[in-house]
């Protein structure tokens, strides 16, 4: 029993990670049809910042993590203004690789910023470990869980109430048609970078305590969320939170049980067989057909 | 158009021909070994991208794991020769067929998937792979590879100078293209490109659509088998690094840069990404930096692919397309 909640609480801090990363997935994939490979990077962005200004410059921890959450949505809306902007015939599977390359070049530049060694932020509250059921749990467990579930939550409510949010939500469903509407299609675009970038910081600045971070750290972590939004559904925010968790769930119990080589495999291996089994997606109203109807 | 006209057809393998003319008077101009082994790598990639050209420019299926494929063909080879002795020839006859039906296994099923969600299943197979390549450490030596493969060899006749390895990946490429480009012009490659354009259409029009999408992914598959033996015998060495999902996307740019969905697309993209690596080691930490804004700024000015800027070559790889 101790040991089945090891891994349920282990799954849920990891699987919120990648619930987060994939809800900047979905932001981005709800305005512009493009999955944006960069997502991890403004993960790994994030948590390099912090972890650099508060061990170089002694800015209190708190101010530390805001000012990396603000330099990475920063970040995001250069990118996009940059490259989206400027492109001759935006379509969809340019942008993609698009996002491809602004990846490697935060990711080049990551590496000659920082240097190729992990680097570390201290707990936000503590590192005594709170015991329940014989299980151990990180108080910074909490934080990351507690975080992500808010953020989580803002976006959806930002998505579903405010007038920006229901324009992109309008975009999403047909550009010309909200184009004719007078919606700024081409400004949404970076407002989602935005927020997706801020939102792939925060799961970046909160996980960065337990797990360290590096230059490369970005490119599985964004493999990890995209793998889990298009689980949930790429355009449901609940959804693609949803399929982080069962991704972060997957992994550890098959890491806890079955040795921690084939995690991958089993947990990909499973999320295949999800795909095929369930193809109309884990909560309805995900928006996109998965399957060929012939 | 049902069949292509002569004339059409003359002006298609012309350029083809052209090209592997100058492919096989090369050496005579530029006999040193280290453009020889460029030119080697420049021939797997260009063999990769052909392979996957098929599947994503011709029939319009994305693959994210395609880079696993190589790595199978790879391995198969490698663990045959360097482990169990086989002679080369066998073991990559054995790489091809069960790298085939890895991808039959594979595609079967999840070929049925559209869009983002067979991406989503092909990464899933590409990273399967991968952690098996890592964790099968008693046949591929692990996370630090495979050592001491031998070259490759027929009977008494051994691949050794980087000339011999030159033209024996250059034949292989010849194939390949000469087979892209015949399938381009026949019945199927109509199909495939009507696939393409709408699974539902060319249903209607009577194409057996899932059939002939699991036959493309099988032969692209194969592609990247017979190039990932190449590779083993070639480098005499195999690490799982390469066929994770950063390779897959990798070839997938190859294609794009290139121009996907054309005949020279892949053929310029592959030269292109094997040889911008090259040039960029120069720039010591710089060079990650570099070809990602590189990449950028491609798809930004440049957004077909380079074989859009050569007009006189035939721009669609399929004609009606």
């Amino acid at each position: 029993m101790p040991e089945f909640l090891q891994f349920l609480f282990s799954g849920l801090m990891v699987g919120s990670v990648y619930g987060l990363t994939a809800v900047g997935f979905c932001l981005v994939y709800s305005t512009t049809e493009v999955v944006n490979f960069a997502q991890g990077e403004f993960v790994m962005l994030g948590g390099m910042m912090a972890a650099s200004w508060f061990s170089l410059t002694g800015l209190p921890l708190p101010l530390a993590l805001g000012a990396a959450v603000l330099a990475t949505t920063a970040v995001g809306v250069a990118a996009e203004a940059l490259t989206f902007g400027f492109s001759r015939k935006p379509q969809v599977l340019n942008l993609t690789i698009i996002t491809i390359g602004l990846a490697i070049a935060i990711k080049g530049v990551a590496m000659m910023v920082w240097g190729k060694f992990p680097k570390d932020l201290p707990t936000f509250s503590g590192e005594a470990p709170l015991v329940i059921g014989g299980a151990r749990l990180a108080p910074q467990a909490l934080w990351i869980v507690g975080t992500s579930l808010l953020v989580m939550v803002a976006v959806r409510l930002f998505m579903d109430r405010s007038l920006t949010g229901t324009a992109m939500r309008a975009a999403a469903a047909d550009k010309g048609t909200a184009a004719l509407m007078g919606i700024p299609v081409r400004g949404l675009s970076t407002v989602s970078f935005a927020i997706a970038a801020a939102v792939g910081a925060v799961a970046g600045v909160i996980s960065t305590p337990l797990t360290l971070t590096s230059y490369d750290h970005g490119t599985l972590i964004g493999l990890k969320g995209f793998c889990a939004a298009i689980i949930g559904g790429l355009g449901n925010v609940y959804g693609a939170f949803l399929g982080g968790i069962i991704l972060g769930l997957l992994e550890a119990f098959t890491a806890g049980l079955g040795g921690s080589g084939y995690q991958d495999a089993a947990a990909f291996l499973i999320l295949i067989i999800l795909l095929l089994v369930r193809p109309q997606g884990l909560l309805r109203g995900t928006g996109r057909e998965r399957i060929v109807k012939v | 158009m049902l069949r292509s006209d002569p004339t059409t057809r003359v002006s298609r393998w012309l350029p083809l021909v052209a090209f592997l003319a100058v492919v096989g008077a090369v050496p005579a101009v530029s006999p040193n070994a280290y453009a020889l082994n460029v030119l080697g790598f420049i021939g797997i990639n260009v063999l990769l991208a052909t392979g996957l050209n098929l599947l994503m420019g011709y029939a319009g299926q994305v693959s994210l794991g395609h880079a696993g494929f190589w790595g199978l063909g790879a391995y198969i080879s490698g663990v045959l020769t360097a482990r169990f002795g086989w002679p080369p020839l066998p073991a990559a006859a054995l790489a091809v067929s069960g790298t085939c039906l890895v991808a039959f296994g594979v595609g079967l099923p999840t070929l049925r998937l559209k869009g983002h969600y067979l991406a989503m299943a092909t990464l899933g197979t590409g990273v399967i792979l991968q952690v098996l390549f890592v964790q099968c450490a008693s046949l591929t030596g692990g996370p630090s590879g495979l050592v001491d493969v031998p070259n490759f060899s027929v009977g008494p006749f051994e691949v050794r100078t980087p000339l011999q390895n030159y033209y024996l990946i250059w034949s292989c490429v010849a194939i390949g293209l000469v087979g892209a480009l015949n399938l381009s012009m026949s019945r199927i490659g109509r199909a495939l490109n009507a696939i393409k354009g709408s699974e539902v259409a060319a249903e209607c029009a009577g194409v057996p659509t899932h059939e002939y999408k699991v036959a493309v992914f099988v032969l692209s598959a194969a592609y990247a088998a017979v190039a990932g033996t190449l590779y083993v015998h070639f480098i005499n060495f195999v690490a799982p690094e390469p066929f994770g999902f950063m390779g897959s996307v990798l070839l997938l740019t190859m294609v794009v840069v290139g121009g996907i969905g054309t005949f020279w697309g892949p053929v310029i993209g592959g030269s292109l990404m094997t040889v911008l690596p090259e040039y960029l080691r120069a720039y010591e930490g710089l060079e990650v930096l570099l070809y990602g804004l590189i990449l950028v700024l491609v798809m930004m000015f440049v957004p077909q692919g380079f074989a859009s800027l050569f007009r006189w070559l035939p721009r669609r790889a399929i004609r009606g397309a």
